[in-house]
């Protein structure tokens, strides 16, 4: 040991004891909001939201704005498969299967009342343990035999696709037969604002002879009334607020975005993550599965060749990715997926309503795909 | 004395690699002890046996006499292993706080806590900032920000932070000041000795032989998978060490199973 090779620590001593500054004295507004994006990811597509709805307010004029109730009811399926994709692609997967699963279940639930003779409250109950079995199965194939997300979901997908065929028998359950023997199962179509006008008017002693007209001179029953909200929106809205707080506010939400930020890590960090992969997958099989009772109060009857089980799937991813989630995982807001969904739905509606040709609506939602991916590599050069 | 930390006979194979070879391990309460060896010689896999982020193939380990089975690094840390990885473990995309608590988060106190299972964020976040500034390697601006806008050097701070945080009966350090620069590494150098002086025991795995010299009660030399042998820093120099580490000089004879 020199003293040479010795002393160059000895020159610490007349060092600054400042600790670097790591603060960008003068951002420019474009690295400000680069930074505000990486902080709230939802942010693109929020504002993407709201200048779609005033774009096309402005061009359609007064008669768009009030059907932003109808986007709503349009999405309340596509909107809960979103919400379960998203905690997929958080931990870096992707599940194919989620509209499979829905429609499945919605099956199940049919069938179960109506086969089985068991209460809807507990035929429900079984379709959405169904779906996180199903879930649970996927979790299982990619956490203990590694098969990747994307195979493993895409055999689970044309498997439950099958078994929804043969188990049915391809046969509809009618919605008049719903409506009269268990009206449970359409529940999510039903809408609380007509219910509660209708009430009202009912203790006022006020009946109407066949539907209620729009307009009956009473302001705030007639604003109350033509608001089309329906319970399936409602339970779209609660999950996203609930998602939004489990991913937030939990260790399980925390543990989901460092499984999917780097997997080696965060198990070396005391994450357990076999175990947070299986909970996502069984939540989003078992939220797909309230999709699927969703999909029942939507279209009022139970049919097992719907759209969803072919659609669904793709339109769920979609959503997310316009919604800013990254599909590298770990990065993203429940919110977003929320988002995603409504500008989906708004330009469906609005490019519907304008009567363009409906292949323009799927250009422009290719086109914010991949603008959405592209920002999403631009956000995360903030930490380079 | 008896170790407080033993290993007998560790064997790890990758494929044909065999990373660990019949390897034993010990370590004494309240030492530091240093574990040198080039790159390849194995050093990460027996400090990962060691922490249950590999289960060895065969060999033992003891904590304190008992003998333990460690499956993950979750077991090692309730056993009170504290270890920061060569590759930090740490997620990117997650706060500082986040970070420092992971898989150990604090609940509100109450029916939020057990009930909502809502996290204590104020809490983590204020124990977080103590124990960055205790150990004086960073002034954090935000301890919300996220870990990947830090420089690789403040990462490594966050890393030894969290490990020097919640250590309770022995603390590893697998090359702790890699990225650190000069300031930073007499930081780190520093708090190794803090622990140590809280009772501590602590593995020190470096290629810096001034610090190793500086700081190690004894030194573990590895090659090959193997313990060479182990000797006091007093007795032999930087470059005996490092003619043992190579295979350019025989090891002492009296060292060989120190
Ligand atoms: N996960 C792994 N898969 C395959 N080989 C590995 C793995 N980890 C380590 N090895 C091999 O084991 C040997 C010892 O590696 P390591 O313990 O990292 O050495 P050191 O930390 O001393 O540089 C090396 O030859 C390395 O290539
Ligand atoms: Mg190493």
């Amino acid at each position: 040991m020199s003293d040479k090779a010795d002393n160059y620590e000895a020159a610490l001593q007349g060092a600054s004891q400042d600790v670097a500054h790591f603060e960008v004295q003068d951002k420019s507004l474009l690295m400000r909001f680069q930074s505000a994006l990486h902080k709230t990811p939802s942010l693109v597509p929020l504002i993407v939201l709201v200048c779609a709805i005033m774009i096309f307010a402005g061009w359609l004029g007064p008669r768009f704005l009030p059907q932003m109730t109808l986007v709503f009811q349009q999405i309340q399926v596509v909107g809960i498969l979103a919400l379960a994709q998203t905690l997929v692609i958080l931990t870096a997967g992707i599940d194919l299967s989620v509209g499979a699963i829905a429609v499945f279940c919605s099956v199940i639930m049919g069938k179960f009342t109506f086969d089985y003779g068991l209460p809807p409250a507990v035929a429900v109950c079984c379709g959405i343990v169904a779906g996180a079995a199903i879930g649970g199965v996927s979790g299982w194939l990619v956490t203990r035999i590694k098969i990747p997300p994307f195979i493993a979901t895409l055999g689970v997908w044309q498997i439950v696709l099958a078994a929804n065929y043969i188990y049915s028998r391809n046969e509809t359950i009618r919605a008049r037969t719903i409506r009269e023997e268990a009206p449970l199962l359409q529940w999510l179509g039903l809408k609380p604002n007509e219910q509660f006008v209708t009430w009202i008017e009912n203790l006022r002693g006020i009946t109407y002879e066949r539907i209620r007209p729009n307009d009956t001179g009473q302001f705030m029953l007639d604003i109350i009334w033509q608001t089309k909200i329906t319970y399936g929106v409602l339970t779209l809205i609660a999950l996203t607020v609930l998602l939004a707080y489990m991913l937030r506010s939990t260790a399980w939400g925390r543990h989901v975005y460092a499984v999917g930020d780097d997997p080696d890590a965060a198990e070396l960090a005391g994450v357990n993550v076999k175990r947070t992969l299986m909970s996502v997958y069984m939540l989003a099989g078992a939220i797909a599965a309230v999709a699927g009772w969703s999909l029942i109060g939507r279209f009022a009857s139970v049919s097992p060749s719907a759209s969803t089980g072919l659609e669904g799937n793709i339109e769920s991813i979609t959503a997310v990715v316009i919604g800013g989630i990254s599909l590298f995982g770990g990065r993203g807001s429940i919110w977003g997926a929320f988002f995603g969904a409504l500008i989906v739905g708004v330009f469906m509606l609005g490019l519907g309503m304008a009567g363009v040709n409906p292949q323009w609506t799927f250009m422009l939602i290719g086109t914010l795909i991949i603008l959405a991916v592209g920002i999403d590599q631009w956000i995360r050069k903030v930490a380079a | 004395m008896e170790p407080i930390l033993k290993g007998r006979n560790l064997t790890k194979r990758y494929g044909k690699v065999v990373a660990l070879d019949n390897c034993d391990f010990d370590l004494y309460p309240g030492e530091i002890l240093a574990v040198i060896g080039d790159n390849g010689a194995g050093k990460s896999t027996l400090i990962k046996a060691l922490s249950g982020a590999v289960v060895p193939d065969s060999g033992t380990v003891e904590l304190e006499g008992r003998a333990v089975r460690f499956s993950s690094p979750n077991d090692a840390r309730h056993a009170g292993i504290e270890t920061v990885y060569q590759t930090l473990a740490v997620s990117p995309a997650l706060s500082i706080a986040d970070n420092m608590f992971m898989g150990r988060e604090i609940r509100k106190p109450g029916l939020r806590g057990s009930l909502l299972r809502q996290l204590d964020k104020p809490a983590m976040e204020k124990a977080a900032r103590e124990k960055l500034t205790d150990l004086g390697l960073m002034t954090i601006q935000n301890i919300n920000q996220a870990v990947e806008t830090l420089s690789g050097g403040q990462r490594q701070g966050v890393a030894v932070a969290r490990a020097a945080a919640f250590g309770s009966k022995v603390i590893i350090l697998d090359e702790p000041t890699a990225a650190l620069g000069v300031k930073e590494s007499r930081k780190v150098l520093e708090l190794i000795l803090d622990v140590r002086s809280r009772g501590i025991p602590i593995i020190l795995i470096s290629h810096n032989m001034p610090h190793v010299f500086e700081v190690a009660d004894r030194i573990h030399i590895h090659r090959l998978g193997q313990r060479l042998c182990v000797v006091d820093p007093k007795d032999y120099t930087m470059s005996d060490a490092v003619a043992f580490m190579t295979g350019a000089k025989e090891p002492p004879n009296e060292a060989m199973v120190a």
